[in-house]
Formats: structure tokens, C-alpha cells, sequence
């Protein structure tokens, strides 16, 4: 045959085959490994053993939520596979889990890894893989850098943006303050220490006297003897909740009473206040983003009452007390809805294009107030906190809904 | 002065959790010639045990006495049922076990009784001890408590024809058996007071801490380096050993400018590597003669 | 307390392997080679990955059986050793742009130093008292990572990334010919495989040597091992910088597959998984380091594949099973399956 015509034979013949494969070009469904008709993998990574296994029943939660999304007709009729593994809080075992998921398991995308190192580890190989890895489990402030890293969001407000929170409330309220601060010594309190000098600004001579403690030591009343002769009466406790009980009931027994400050991370009355005690927690001060199961005003709140529902019936054996349990439902909430979003085009590019246009979204177990907004230059999911003090048995939110921005 | 006397009294606290800890430690190194790695976890899930009695109704002491009649029974039971098996095993293989064992009850205790932590009650009160805010009126009561314990077992191994059977079959186990003593059992014995003296510290550690799976994980390795320091073969010591481990860290990390914090465990831990370095079997113990 | 003096005359802690049970046979280690050769073009990426950590942590063991199975000295350190060849290569390779082949001798040497000066202290403890400062070295390793001092240069609590290298032009122009591509793992499982038959070579020749029967003599009679002229004191150091050094070339070998490095992946978790790695193995038997690397890597996944909730406990309850069935660890399957074909052939 001529060589034109043998063009046009193979043009026809790839040309049919194309239009054959395609099928009905009107449907439009499109998948990248990880989604088919009928399923979406989502992959995980928890710390379910070892020194963070605290945390494992955020996956778990995680786990109840989506069996009740399958039970309820899946999310546009495919149902979520979700595969998640523990880590122990290691990050060359976070590296093998990840790459399991993606190269072994093939999932879509990677939801809620915990932990600041673990995501720190496989942050580089997920984003050379173009693989989502959406609404990390840790407040650290480097997971809102989309030019960067693309494929990488955050979810909870920033510890730096946090701690920014409270210095503003402290430069307002006491500016004459002498301030004690007891940190955890890793990414979480060193993160939420730099917030709160950035945010003291020429101020931060304010700081009286900082104690960093590692969480292997049994117990921190040492560093409260030594911070309570510095002579301040403010003192901020950036501590896991274990620590935070600790540091209420160590100053109670020490009758200290200054203005105590605790980070958002240990506000559970379930895992922190109750076994500190109430009587001793009276006035101490924090912000949150969002509700507590064990306060009663939220008792005909309609997003907990569903929460509530949820648990009753998925997750019957969780302690509705624990904040990890609020928050696991609550991110799991926001997955689903971008899920959603993605309609029949579950690529991957698509899911980190429909999180990135999240407008207004509340999950139901988000403060009143505060929203979920995100954009191709936003990160950040949520970026308001309200700030609360304890009264009573619950935690009373006061002021107004701050946004943690840096232009603030 | 006053920051370093009120450090002092702290690390004299804290000190006391690591007596406690040191004693069953000690007690358990007397009855096999090695440190297990699980003590801490047994310690741990006897504490559980208590606490949930207690969910169920039992007043503190009933919960605190039956707890104390399990732990007994259950420190034989794993050594018959685990240990014995192994006996004839290198000690590195034993140790091993020990591991397992540690795995074994920290996860299950996860399980059971999830990870958020928990109040546990003492018996002490928690009011200022003397009118000192440094000392609780329960941390004088867990020293109390420790002092009490220390006496008791030293009448036990020093005055107790089983005490001396005991001490027999830990050193020479040979010459134990051949003047009648079943040196099999005397093992199972030393696990299950071991166990028991555990469950006590961990009873009595809890209302400082919390109670929680991994309460004793950090606890444990100070519980080590308090025996060791003061000498494995002596209960005197262990206590000892307790004290001086708290005070020696509370003081490293007062008065050690810049590093303080971050090296205080390893400041203390090096400071027992050089006392064992000078003193090999400790500041109390008795020194070890090897035989050619 | 009183006077007296305990005696210790029992058997020694560490039991004595003579020198030629500590290899394998020639034919069992050429079909190991083989499969070790040529398993990587027929699995995925990410499974050459997990052999890459395969080798890597059998290294590992490999170090620790070399001081404990020859020499005799209990150490439930060798994460720190391993952290620090880790943190060296990766500094050297972020910070100096080295390239990561050199930076695994100098990683090497650093840990060598560092063994050996650990070594000094550790001459006069033994047994428990030598397991629990190696113990603390370990638990200290990952605070002295974390200093503000060294902050700069290690990352702190952040960590370093590292970057892993490609296969060099010439062996990719190479493959071409045949159109194969090789992948940034598979090149780096061969390099890897290629360290370590050198040092599994190395070691054994170190242990069927003059140096290696100090050690063994050190292990099973310290006393009459320096009656006979031994100078105990400088062999014991070296077993703790050879065996440092190993472990140091593993951890650059771990930082560079990982990609990164951080304080929290050198706890003293992984000191007690290698120590459970050479008992699984077979105390002192160099080729038992493979199987006990592999049971410290699939074993911890079966078990989560169990029970998410009680992974812990199955993978005890299996250590048990395993130790009661084998208490010398591989070494024992090995010798009864030698044992069985030896039988066989005479039939």
C-alpha cells in the first residue's frame, strides 16, 4: 500500500479504537489507580502501638465513620475501602506503610497520617509520587505550602497559629505579665514555643522561664517547682494530655494559681480535665475549634446529637469523652464531602483540586461559627479558633471567633 | 537555697516512685539473677485489675488486698507456664521472653482499658503533707509505704528460714538442692513476690502519674538504674538508689545551664554508669567474686 | 550489706559456638546468593524496598552477634550506634553534598571511634550491668539528637530528608542496550547487597581469625583467656568498634533507603528489635542475621494483619512460640536440617 494510504487506514483504525475504549464519552468517569466503579481505597497511617498509641482510635473512629457512609450507599455508589496501618510512631516504619499503600495496596490517596515526623518522612515521596496526602493528623505549620508541596494539606488550625491566639489575648488582658511556659520537647511544643515568641512580638522578655520535658519522664513536678520560683503568675502548659493532668493537679497540690493556659491538643474534659479534677481546673483557659462531647451544652446540638447517633451505633465501645474521637469523625467528615465533590472524576489531581475549593463547609462537630475554607494558595482548612474558659463541668467559650492569620 | 532545698524535696518524691519500682526489681533479681524487662508491665496491669474492682464497686482496700492475692498467684503462674519451659534455654533467650511478656501485657492492657488516662485513688488524701507544698500527703504516704516494704522484706531474707532458701537457690543453686531446697519452686516464689511487691508500686504510683497502658514504660528504666546503682543484691540500696536517682535529676536539671533539660535522663544514666564503673556491684551491693 | 562475697560459678551467660558452626555450608550460601540476585526483576518496587531494609537490618544483627555471639558482650545499645552512622551519612550527604557511596566509610569509622570509646567505660561491666548502660546509651541517643546544640546540622526534632540516588549513567547507558530501566530501589538494593556480602565475608574471616578467636576465647573464659595472654581489654574494645562500625554503615544504608532520618526512628525500640533479631536468629551464627532481620521486619505486619488492636500480643505470643520451639534461634533449624540431610545421604 502507498504510504499516505497506509496513514489513513492506521489514523481510522487508532481513531476507532479510541472512540471504542472511551465508550459513551458523555458519562465522563475517570480513575487513577485506587478507584473503580464500585470502590474507593483510601489508605492510612496510624500510631495503633508504641509511645503515641493514644491516637490509635482516630483511625478507628475513622474506620466506624466510613463503614456507616458504606451502610448508607457509599458515596456516589462506590464504597471506601480504607485500609490503614499503625506506625508506631516511627518514621522509617511510616516510609514502609506508605509505600505499602501506595505501591502494594494501590490506594487513591493517603487520609489523616498522624504525626509530625511520620509526615515529615514520606512528605517528599508522596508528592513525587502525585499522591494525595490530605488532612494530616498534626498541627505542625509546614502543611500549608501548596507551591511546594502540592499534594500535602493540613486540616486542624496550626499550633503556631495557636499559640499566636494566645499571646495576642495575653498582650490585651496582662501586659504586664511574667509568664511561665511548660513545653513538650518535640515538633509539637517547640512549633507551638515559636508561635507563641512570634506572636509576643518586641514582647517576649515577657517569658519569665520556659521548661521543656521529654515525654519519657514518669512525671513533670520537677519543672513545676523550678517554673513556680520564677515568680510568674501566667503560666501556659503546651503539653499532651497525659502531662497537661499532671500539671493541673501538681498546681493545685502546690497551691499555685496563676493564669493557666492549656493548649487545644489537652482540653478533653474526658481525657484531661475530669481525671485532674474539676475543682481543680476552675478558670483555666484555651481555644477550640471544636465541640466537646462532654459538655453538656452540646447536648441538643444536632451535629452532636448525630455524632452521638453515629457512635451509638458504629462505634459502641468508644469513649465519647475523648477528644480524639470528636476530632476522627470530624475530619473523616470532611473527606467524605470532598469525595463527594469529586463526582465520577476520582483522579487524583481532582480530589486535591476539590479539597482545595472547600467554601463554608462545617462538619457537625466544628464550633458554630467556625468553617472550613480552603483555596489553591489556602492549606489550611481551618483557621479560626474561639477561645473558652472552664467554669463548673464545661469548658464557656467567650469572645469572638479569632482568626489565626499572620496578617492579624 | 530555697529553689535547691524545694528540688531536693521534689526529687526525694519522684524518688519514691523509683523505690518502689526498684524493690520489685531487686526482689525479682534475687529470685532469677536477671532483670525482667516485664516487671513494669506486670506492675502495670495488676494496677488495671485494681482499678477495675474498684469500677465494680470494691472499696480501695478490698480491691487493694485482692489485687495483691492476684498479682501473687499470677507472677507464679507465668513463671510456671512460661519460664520454666526456658529455664534450661541461654539467658539470652530468657530474656527474650521477657520482651514478649512486655509486649503481651502492654497490648492487651490497650485493649482492655484504652489509652486516655485515668484517675486512680489513694489512700493518703492529697492535701499538703506538714503544710509543704512540695510533698503531698500521698507522696509521704508512697515513701511511708516504701520504707515499710524495704523492712519487711529485708526481715524476710535475712530472718525467714524460705527468705534464706531463697538467697540459696538464687547463688548456688547447686549446693542449695543438694541440702533439700527445691530450687525450681523458689523461683516460682520469687516471681510471685516480685509480682506483688510490682502491683504495690503500682498502686501506689498511679495517683501521681495516672493510670494508663504506658505509665510504667519510662518508670521501669529508672526503677533499673535505681537498683543497679544502689546495688541489685540489696534492697537497702534499691531504696537508696530510688532517692538519689530523683534528686540527682531534679538537681541536673536545675543547675546545668543550657542542656539541663533535654540531657537529664541521660546525665543521671551516665552518673550510674560511673558509680558502676568505680563500684561495679553498686553502692550497696555485694561484690561479685568470679571463680576460675 | 555483710561480708560475704557471692560466688559466681555457674556457666557462662553467652554459650559458646564453635567457630565452624558460626557459617553456613558452601552450597546453602551460593543458592541464598542466587535467590538474594535475582528475586529483584520478578517483585514490585516497593517489596525490593523492603528487602533493601532486609539487608540493612540483618547487617544490624550481623554487628551485634559479631560483640555478643563472639565476643560475649551483652548490648542493648546498637540503635545509637545505628543513629549516629544514619545522621553522619545524612548530614554529610545534605549538608556537604557528598556523594552517598564515601559517606558510608567515613559513617563507618565515625561509629568505629565511637564504639571503641564506649568500649573503654563498658571494660569493667558485665552482663546485666553492661546490658543496662548500653541500655541507657540507647535511651539517650535520641535526647542528644534533639539538642538545640547540633540543632543546625541534625534537623532537631524535624529531621533531615535525604535524597535517594539514581543508578550512575553507566550502568543506566548499560541497561539500555537491553532496554531495562532500573529503578533508584533496585539500584539501591544491589549497592546495598553488594556492602553487605563484603562485610558477611569480612566478618567471618574476622572471626576465623587470630582477632576472632581472641574474641571467643574472651567470651567463654575471661580469665583464662587473659591467663593465656590474651590482652583481654583491647579486644573488647575492638568487638565494640568493629560491631559499632558495622551497625554505623547499616544506619547510613537505612538513612539513604528511608530517605530521611529523625530522633524518633532510633529509639530504643529498634535497639531491643535487633537484640530479638540475634536471638531469632541464633546467637553467633552470622548467617542466622538474615532470618532474624526478616522476623523484625514481616513479623510485627502479620501480627497487625491479625488484630490491629492486639498486634502487640500476637507478636509476643509468636516470640513465645518461637523461643520455646527453637530456643537457640535458626541456628537450631539449620543444625537439625543438616542433621536430617546428613541422614539421608547415607541412605
Amino acid at each position: 500500500m502507498p504510504a499516505k494510504r497506509k496513514l489513513l487506514v492506521a489514523a481510522v483504525a487508532a481513531g476507532a479504537v479510541a472512540l471504542g475504549s472511551t465508550g459513551s464519552a458523555l458519562a465522563q468517569k475517570k480513575y487513577d489507580t485506587g478507584a473503580s466503579d464500585t470502590e474507593i481505597k483510601v489508605g492510612n497511617i496510624m500510631p495503633y502501638s508504641g509511645p503515641a498509641s493514644a491516637y490509635g482510635v482516630i483511625g478507628k473512629t475513622e474506620q466506624a465513620y466510613f463503614n456507616k457512609i458504606n451502610a448508607e450507599g457509599g458515596i456516589n455508589g462506590r464504597k471506601i475501602n480504607f485500609i490503614s496501618y499503625d506506625d508506631g510512631y516511627s518514621p522509617p516504619k511510616a516510609v514502609e506503610q506508605a509505600r505499602k499503600l501506595v505501591e502494594s495496596d494501590e490506594v487513591l490517596l493517603i487520609f489523616n497520617p498522624l504525626g509530625t515526623p511520620s509526615n515529615t518522612a514520606i512528605q517528599k515521596y508522596m508528592n513525587a509520587k502525585k499522591v494525595p496526602q490530605l488532612f494530616v493528623a498534626t498541627g505542625a505549620t509546614k502543611w500549608d505550602e501548596p507551591k511546594e508541596f502540592p499534594w500535602t494539606m493540613g486540616w486542624q488550625p496550626s499550633y503556631q497559629s495557636e499559640a499566636r491566639i494566645y499571646a495576642k489575648y495575653l498582650l490585651k488582658t496582662k501586659p504586664d505579665a511574667k509568664i511561665a511556659v511548660l513545653y513538650q520537647n518535640d515538633d509539637f511544643g517547640k512549633d507551638y514555643l515559636k508561635g507563641l515568641k512570634d506572636g509576643l512580638g518586641a514582647k517576649t522578655s515577657m517569658i519569665a522561664a520556659e521548661e521543656g520535658y521529654e515525654t519519657s519522664e514518669p512525671t513533670i513536678d520537677g519543672h513545676i517547682v523550678k517554673l513556680k520560683a520564677s515568680g510568674a503568675d501566667v503560666f501556659i502548659s503546651i503539653t499532651t494530655p497525659k502531662f497537661a493532668a499532671q500539671a493541673i493537679k501538681k498546681l493545685a497540690e502546690m497551691n499555685w494559681t496563676p493564669l493557666h493556659i492549656v493548649s487545644n491538643v489537652s482540653t478533653s474534659i474526658g481525657s484531661v480535665i475530669k481525671p485532674a479534677g474539676f475543682e481543680n481546673s476552675q478558670g483555666i483557659l484555651s481555644a477550640n475549634y471544636g465541640k466537646d462531647a462532654a459538655d453538656s451544652q452540646w447536648d441538643n446540638d444536632p451535629g452532636m446529637r448525630k455524632f452521638l447517633d453515629f457512635l451509638a451505633k458504629y462505634y459502641p465501645e468508644a469513649n465519647k469523652l475523648d477528644a480524639s474521637v470528636v476530632y476522627g469523625y470530624g475530619v473523616a467528615q470532611t473527606m467524605v464531602k470532598v469525595l463527594q465533590m469529586c463526582g465520577d472524576d476520582l483522579t487524583r489531581e481532582n480530589v486535591m483540586k476539590q479539597a482545595a475549593s472547600l467554601k463554608n463547609f462545617a462538619p457537625d462537630t466544628i464550633l458554630p461559627g467556625i468553617t472550613i475554607n480552603t483555596s489553591p494558595t489556602d492549606f489550611a482548612p481551618i483557621k479560626q479558633l474561639q477561645m473558652e474558659r472552664f467554669k463548673g463541668e464545661k469548658w464557656e467559650l467567650f469572645g469572638d471567633i479569632i482568626s489565626s492569620e499572620l496578617s492579624n | 537555697m530555697e529553689l535547691f532545698i524545694n528540688q531536693i524535696l521534689s526529687g526525694i518524691a519522684t524518688g519514691a516512685i523509683y523505690a518502689c519500682m526498684a524493690l520489685a526489681v531487686v526482689m525479682i533479681y534475687q529470685a532469677i539473677d536477671h532483670l525482667n524487662f516485664a516487671q513494669g508491665e506486670m506492675a502495670m496491669f495488676s494496677t488495671f485489675i485494681s482499678w477495675q474492682l474498684m469500677q465494680w464497686g470494691f472499696p480501695y482496700w478490698g480491691a487493694f488486698v485482692l489485687t495483691l492475692i492476684f498479682s501473687f498467684i499470677g507472677g507464679i503462674v507465668i513463671e510456671r507456664v512460661l519460664f520454666k519451659p526456658l529455664a534450661k534455654a541461654p539467658i539470652l533467650t530468657n530474656v527474650a521472653g521477657f520482651i514478649a511478656l512486655f509486649a503481651i501485657l502492654n497490648s492487651s492492657a490497650g485493649l482492655i482499658w484504652d489509652f486516655t488516662i485515668k484517675e486512680y485513688p489513694t489512700p493518703f488524701g492529697s492535701a499538703p503533707f506538714l503544710g509543704s507544698q512540695l510533698i503531698s500527703t500521698h507522696q509521704a504516704g508512697m515513701i511511708g509505704v516504701t520504707v515499710l516494704l524495704l523492712i519487711a522484706l529485708y526481715a524476710f531474707f535475712r530472718y525467714t528460714r524460705v527468705g534464706l532458701a531463697m538467697r540459696a537457690a538464687a547463688s548456688v543453686p547447686e549446693s542449695a538442692r543438694l541440702v533439700g531446697i527445691n530450687t525450681s519452686w523458689m523461683i516460682a516464689l520469687g516471681w510471685g513476690m516480685a509480682a506483688a511487691i510490682g502491683s504495690i508500686a503500682g498502686m501506689l504510683i498511679a495517683p501521681v502519674v495516672f493510670l494508663e497502658p504506658n505509665m510504667m514504660v519510662s518508670i521501669l528504666l529508672y526503677g533499673f538504674a535505681a537498683a543497679v546503682l544502689g546495688g541489685l543484691t540489696s534492697p537497702f540500696g534499691a531504696v537508696i538508689g530510688g532517692f538519689l536517682v530523683g534528686i540527682i535529676e531534679n538537681l541536673a536539671g536545675t543547675y546545668i545551664p543550657g542542656v539541663g533539660n533535654e540531657l537529664k535522663l541521660p546525665i543521671a544514666l551516665a552518673l550510674i554508669i560511673t558509680v558502676l564503673v568505680i563500684k561495679p556491684a553498686g553502692l550497696f551491693g555485694r561484690p561479685i567474686v568470679k571463680r576460675v | 550489706m555483710s561480708a560475704v562475697q557471692e560466688a559466681v560459678t555457674g556457666a557462662p551467660a553467652i554459650e559458646a559456638v564453635p567457630k565452624r558452626a558460626m557459617t553456613l555450608g558452601a552450597g546453602t550460601s551460593l543458592i541464598v546468593l542466587a535467590l538474594l540476585i535475582v528475586v529483584p526483576f520478578f517483585v514490585k518496587n516497593f517489596i525490593i524496598f523492603q528487602l533493601t531494609m532486609l539487608l540493612v537490618y540483618g547487617l544490624a544483627v550481623l554487628a551485634l552477634n559479631i560483640l555478643t555471639g563472639g565476643s560475649g558482650q551483652f548490648s542493648l545499645g546498637q540503635s545509637a550506634f545505628y543513629a549516629v552512622g544514619a545522621y553522619t551519612s545524612a548530614i554529610l550527604m545534605e549538608h556537604a553534598g557528598m556523594n552517598y557511596a564515601l559517606t558510608l566509610p567515613i559513617a563507618g569509622f565515625v561509629c568505629f571511634l565511637f564504639g571503641f570509646l564506649f568500649g573503654q567505660p563498658a571494660l569493667r561491666l558485665s552482663g546485666v550491668y553492661l546490658a543496662l548502660a548500653t541500655f541507657a546509651l540507647a535511651t539517650a541517643m535520641p535526647q542528644i539528637l534533639k539538642l538545640g546544640y547540633f540543632e543546625y546540622w541534625t534537623g532537631g526534632v524535624q529531621g533531615l530528608v535525604v535524597t535517594k540516588p539514581d543508578a550512575p549513567d553507566i550502568v543506566q547507558s548499560a541497561l539500555r542496550w537491553f532496554h531495562l530501566k532500573m529503578s533508584q530501589d533496585m539500584w539501591f538494593y544491589y549497592f546495598t547487597l553488594a556492602i553487605t556480602i563484603a562485610i558477611y565475608i569480612l566478618s567471618v574471616n574476622l572471626l576465623r581469625s587470630r582477632s576472632g578467636r581472641a574474641f571467643m576465647a574472651i567470651r567463654d573464659n575471661e580469665i583464662a583467656a587473659s591467663a593465656m595472654g590474651v590482652n583481654v581489654a583491647l579486644y573488647k574494645t575492638l568487638a565494640f568498634g568493629v560491631s559499632a562500625a558495622i551497625t554505623g554503615i547499616a544506619g547510613g544504608l537505612g538513612a539513604i533507603a528511608v530517605q530521611f532520618v529523625a530522633p524518633d526512628g532510633y529509639t530504643i525500640t529498634l535497639a531491643i528489635s535487633l537484640f530479638l533479631g540475634m536471638v531469632v536468629g541464633g546467637v553467633g551464627w552470622l548467617p542466622g542475621s538474615i532470618v532474624g532481620s526478616a522476623f523484625i521486619i514481616f513479623v510485627p505486619n502479620i501480627a497487625e494483619g491479625i488484630s490491629k488492636g492486639l498486634s502487640g500480643a500476637v507478636f509476643g505470643v509468636i516470640l513465645f512460640l518461637v523461643i520455646f520451639l527453637v530456643p537457640h534461634g535458626a541456628r537450631q533449624v539449620a543444625m537439625v536440617a543438616q542433621h536430617l540431610l546428613g541422614r539421608l545421604k547415607k541412605r
